[in-house]
């Protein structure tokens, strides 16, 4: 087995070459009581920045998704410290000035781009902000649609900015005020509301493990709906 | 149609519209666009681009607050344009006098593109313009487009950042005029107004108010005793000390007589005929 060179918080480790980062740190002895969650690259617990041997760039990537290279010299990122806007989304409005007057050091922005080379989920962050500067919620709340919430940006902008808390609450206005309104969806939950399925739920609630398998099984699958 | 030696052979130009213009100034760049199409000037907004940086910004050894400017003429640049038009002042004047660095300080531009190392180097290869300069080449054109001629006195106001510092400056840096000859294009007659490049304040509105509110009185009052009926201006923050702060005015000097101000955009979608 080939070994390459890690260095855990400076401490130099050997581990088998093609680990993931957290695979890697567990193989030296690390435990993940936090930072760690789905470990599959959704969940956004597990940021990491690294530098490579000889290089001046920090990278930042996840740990469960980025393999470990000799000479990287990396740590975790369990927690990022962004304060959060309080607001009850039923009663604020959307407007041109909501996200700034939510989170108004989205005017620091000077466009300095680091924000998106931090994203290991490759959003345009930058991007996202400034359409948030200029009041474009629908075009904030597109560009961040992917954001897993890991604090790498935060963490790195010069301008102090909560990137993602912004992106979280125009996706949450985008959801409220802007994107149309799915009747079906609506029809359907005025059916649960008047009692359609109880007769059924209550059924399935008798019915023991082996005979709910055998219905889920059994399901109807409904086709995709072409767009 | 002429050629408009300003925009070459072309009758669309790159077009950064600035976050202002996005908020508080929509009717500015409303009546822009719809002006400038009746004119056959297509201001094509850009793909992506971000705030200017706004003219706080322009400490000559503070780089950063330049990144801004230089990626969007990037921007303009990988979209082919050579040239890029935007209407707001302070815009205008942070990617006009950034771009000029951008030609002109090797040194500068050697540590902006060495830290924008996603981009490619830029060189000062986008020329900025404002409409009023594309405007003073096509008066015959613009009398040619009036349908209700303009039958008020108006007072042209540039303030500071069309005309300083002079390099930078879009027309005559101490006695511009080719507002005033937009204005008679238009039918309307320009009063003579000698507080037209006063500044009016500028962001004092937002922690000295007192010294935008006695700028609003001397300029506005200034122009009343000329003549003037109503003011046009050419940049968002000139239009919000001037227009919206007219209460307060009122209220620490009784004497005071409001005068209603435009965008010169505006005024040419009224001679125009084109609505709102």
């Amino acid at each position: 087995m080939k070994m390459v060179r890690i260095y855990i918080m400076g401490k130099e480790y050997r581990v088998p070459e093609g680990l993931t980062i957290m695979k890697a740190m567990e193989y030296a002895g690390y435990r993940y009581i936090r930072g760690s969650g789905c470990r599959a690259g959704f969940c956004g617990a597990c940021a990491t920045v690294y530098r490579k041997e000889g290089e001046y760039k920090l990278h930042a990537d996840l740990a469960c998704q980025t393999t470990v290279e000799d000479g990287m010299y990396l740590v975790q990122l369990p927690f990022t410290p962004a304060n959060k806007a309080i607001y009850d989304l039923e009663k604020i409005r959307v407007d041109d000035k909501t996200l700034v007057n939510f989170y108004p050091e989205i005017a620091r922005c000077v466009s300095c781009n680091t924000c998106t080379k931090a994203c290991p989920q490759e959003l345009d962050v930058m991007d996202y902000i400034q359409a948030s500067l200029r009041g474009d919620v629908a075009k904030a709340a597109e560009l961040s649609f992917d954001c897993i919430q890991c604090g790498l940006c935060a963490m790195r902008c010069p301008a102090e900015i909560a990137h993602y808390h912004v992106a979280q609450l125009a996706r949450r206005l985008y959801g409220k005020y802007i994107a149309p309104r799915a009747k079906h969806l609506e029809k359907r939950v005025k059916e649960i509301e008047e009692g359609k399925f109880d007769k059924d739920m209550k059924k399935m609630m008798k019915m023991s493990i082996e005979e709910l398998r055998k219905l889920y099984n059994a399901r109807d699958i409904e086709p995709e709906e072409e767009v | 149609m002429q050629p408009v030696n300003i925009l070459g052979d072309k009758m669309e130009i790159a077009y950064y519209p600035g976050c202002t213009l996005k908020t508080n100034a929509k009717e500015f760049e409303e009546t822009a666009i719809k002006v400038f199409e009746k004119l056959g000037v297509r201001l094509k907004e850009i793909n992506k681009w971000y705030c200017c940086g706004t003219v706080y910004s322009l400490a000559t050894d503070n780089l950063m607050y330049r990144l801004a400017a230089i990626r969007n003429l990037i921007r303009a640049k990988e979209e082919g344009y050579d040239k890029l038009v935007t209407l707001c002042s302070i815009c205008y004047n942070t990617l006009k006098q950034t771009n000029l660095m951008a030609k002109e300080d090797e040194d500068a531009m050697y540590k902006i593109n060495s830290f924008m190392d996603e981009e490619p180097d830029y060189d000062g290869s986008v020329e900025v313009l404002h409409p009023l300069q594309i405007l003073n080449e096509m008066m015959d054109e613009v009398k040619a487009k009036v349908k209700k001629p303009l039958d008020k006195k108006y007072a042209a106001y540039y303030g500071c950042l069309l005309l300083r510092p002079k390099e930078v400056a879009i027309d005559e840096y101490e006695n511009p005029s080719v507002m005033e000859r937009l204005i008679e294009a238009l039918g309307g007659s320009a009063v003579d107004f000698p507080l037209k490049n006063e500044c009016c304040g500028s962001y004092n509105v937002a922690c000295n108010k007192e010294a935008v509110i006695d700028a609003n009185y001397r300029i506005i009052t200034n122009a009343r005793k000329n003549g003037a009926e109503a003011i046009v201006t050419s940049c968002p923050l000139c239009h919000f000390n001037l227009k919206e702060i007219q209460k307060e005015v009122k209220k620490a000097y009784p004497d005071f007589v409001g005068l209603p101000v435009y965008y010169f955009t505006e005024i040419m979608a009224m001679a125009f005929g084109v609505k709102k």
